[in-house]
């Protein structure tokens, strides 16, 4: 009988978890069209929404003209984009990271800059990128690789420091060539940190490109967004802003995902 | 001449923002002879893992030198063997991958086959070819621990440093240890020099015990030859009165010398006067003349 109870208890504990993370978001569906009809007016309503949007949800793939496509089609161009920027981004943050960790000399020089560079907006960036390689496309991926290096920098470099001496003996009583020291020893007790920063740079490349599309009208969720506004059609505003807000989350699960595997290790 | 042999070794460390240096080590000399089982006892803290550092080469003294067979150290080599208190074992290699990075280091000519036997008839060597596979993390400490015996063993080095390495285990695991060290040193007779805090342990598995006393300013004392007969039974040797005898011995010089280190807290801030002709201030200052002396001695 008791066991009977403790098994229902727990089923409904459960299940009320379950509903928690839905009764959360219809309560937000209900801020949303209080907000529509009463102070917000040229907010469309949910139901608005969902009615002008439907051609870009439920085709997401398709492609009618340069400018009315899927919301999957315009989220894979932005996703190419961010791809191609956070490479970059990783490619010279990574080597980075580790002369930080490495050398007291190269630090004590180059944390400064860092320190005033991190800060900077992405919509700052972006004009000298532009003035930089006079074109979009280029642009945009400084843009992109400047703003989203600095957690992968940082993190590595911590990384590297945080490597416990009894390691670094190692290498010194084995006396490993600084390539052996770097490959089994160095990186493989970095990546959990790598991975940390590679996380959070993936989070602001995906910001990062959403300003850019909006300000160098490339296709893509963002230049989608822009367009959209200028074109008065509010409600794929909306449906654009919740897009980002998705792959943002999937995105950073994924890489959670690594980096749980590599911490278990 | 001792094979390996440490003259005269001192060391200090500055004491940060109070800027007041503390002498960790003071005239440290020992002569360890070719194939000799040395064990150096002493107090946590004194300096021991100082001392094994600066005869791996890790650490340099401040004054005086390493020499191993004539040569001086000054750097970490593949003639010292060096197994750490704490395993220092890559904890994303496996067993085999751990002994196989310090055999690639030794035998860099060698095929690939050949290297690969002898990592695995080292991992053979300490009973562990079942867990060849395994990660450090998999492996109780007992078996980390031997893992890094065989890394260190499987490099062939000339002289083997342990650092307290079974100071980590629990006290049952401790003996199982000691028996596979003794066990291993038959095979080899290797030159090795075994740190510990217990003497018990030193006494069971050395040729030489030397005390080290107590910090700052340590130094070696009279070191007193085992002459008990291998191989040595640990049960049977709690009735030999020669075992209570040395053990005696080494634990009365090591509380002396705590006992001396402890009124003296202001040792260290006087001038360093550590003159070659030490001037009898006290009776302990005699018999570390005469410590010295014997030492030398008997490594002669």
């Amino acid at each position: 009988m008791i066991a009977m109870t403790i098994n229902l208890k727990s089923a409904a504990t459960r299940v009320g978890l379950a509903l928690l993370p839905i009764a959360g978001m219809a309560c937000v569906l209900m801020i949303w069209s209080v907000s529509s009809r009463t102070w917000s007016t040229e907010l469309p309503s949910p139901a608005k929404t969902w009615e002008v949007s439907k051609p870009f949800i439920v085709e997401p793939f398709a492609k009618r003209g340069e400018l009315d496509q899927g919301i999957l089609r315009f989220t894979w161009y932005s996703l190419v984009l961010v791809a191609k920027g956070y490479a970059i981004a990783l490619l010279i943050g990574t080597p980075l990271g580790f002369l930080l960790g490495l050398s007291t000399l190269f630090r004590r020089s180059v944390d400064p800059i860092i320190q005033i560079l991190r800060p900077v907006s992405p919509l700052a960036w972006l004009p000298l990128g532009l003035v930089l390689f006079q074109n979009a496309k280029p642009a945009a991926l400084f843009t992109i690789a400047i703003c989203a290096m600095w957690p992968t920098v940082l993190n590595t470099a911590m990384g590297v420091r945080a490597i416990p001496q009894d390691y670094l003996n190692v290498a010194r009583v084995l006396k490993l060539s600084p390539a052996t020291r770097f490959f089994k020893i160095l990186l493989p007790a970095t990546l959990p940190y790598m991975f940390t920063g590679f996380r959070l740079s993936l989070g602001i490349a995906w910001l990062v490109i959403v300003a850019v599309e909006m300000l160098t009208g490339a296709p893509g969720v963002g230049g989608f967004l822009w367009q959209e506004y200028n074109s008065l059609i509010y409600e794929h505003i909306i449906v654009c802003i919740l897009t980002i807000g998705i792959v943002g989350f999937v995105l950073d699960r994924a890489m959670s995902a690594v980096e749980l595997r590599l911490k278990a290790i | 001449m001792p094979y390996l042999e440490l003259r005269h070794v001192s060391k200090a460390y500055d004491a940060g923002r109070s800027g007041a240096r503390t002498e960790v080590l003071a005239d440290v000399c020992l002569g360890v002879e070719r194939g000799e089982f040395v064990a150096i006892v002493g107090y946590s803290g004194a300096g021991k893992t100082t001392l094994l550092s600066i005869m791996a080469g890790l650490m340099q003294a401040d004054a005086g030198e390493v020499l191993i067979d004539g040569r001086a150290v000054t750097e970490p080599g593949h003639d010292r063997g060096i197994v750490f208190q704490n395993y220092s074992l890559l904890p994303w290699l496996t067993a085999y991958g751990n002994v196989r990075l310090g055999v690639d280091q030794v035998c860099r000519d060698w095929p690939e086959e050949r290297r690969r036997e002898r990592a695995e008839q080292y991992l053979a060597m300490v009973n562990l070819t079942a867990a060849r596979d395994k990660r450090p993390g998999e492996l109780s400490g007992g078996m980390r621990q031997r893992v890094a015996l065989a890394r260190a063993l499987a490099m062939d080095p000339a002289v083997l440093l342990m650092d307290e390495p079974l100071s980590a285990l629990d006290a049952l695991t401790r003996a199982t240890l000691q028996d596979e060290i003794e066990r291993i040193w038959e095979r080899d007779r290797k030159t090795v020099v075994l740190i510990t805090n217990d003497v018990d342990e030193g006494i069971l598995l050395a040729d030489r015990i030397v005390p080290l006393s107590a910090g700052p300013r340590a130094h070696l004392g009279p070191s007193i030859v085992v002459d008990l007969p291998r191989p040595r039974d640990r049960k049977a040797l709690n009735r030999d009165p020669r075992f209570k005898e040395i053990r005696r011995e080494v634990i009365d010089y090591l509380l002396a010398s705590a006992r001396a280190a402890s009124p003296s807290a202001t040792r260290s801030e006087r001038p360093d006067t550590t003159p070659d002709v030490p001037a009898a201030r006290d009776a302990r200052d005699t018999r570390e003349v005469r410590d010295v002396r014997e030492v030398m001695e008997v490594g002669a």
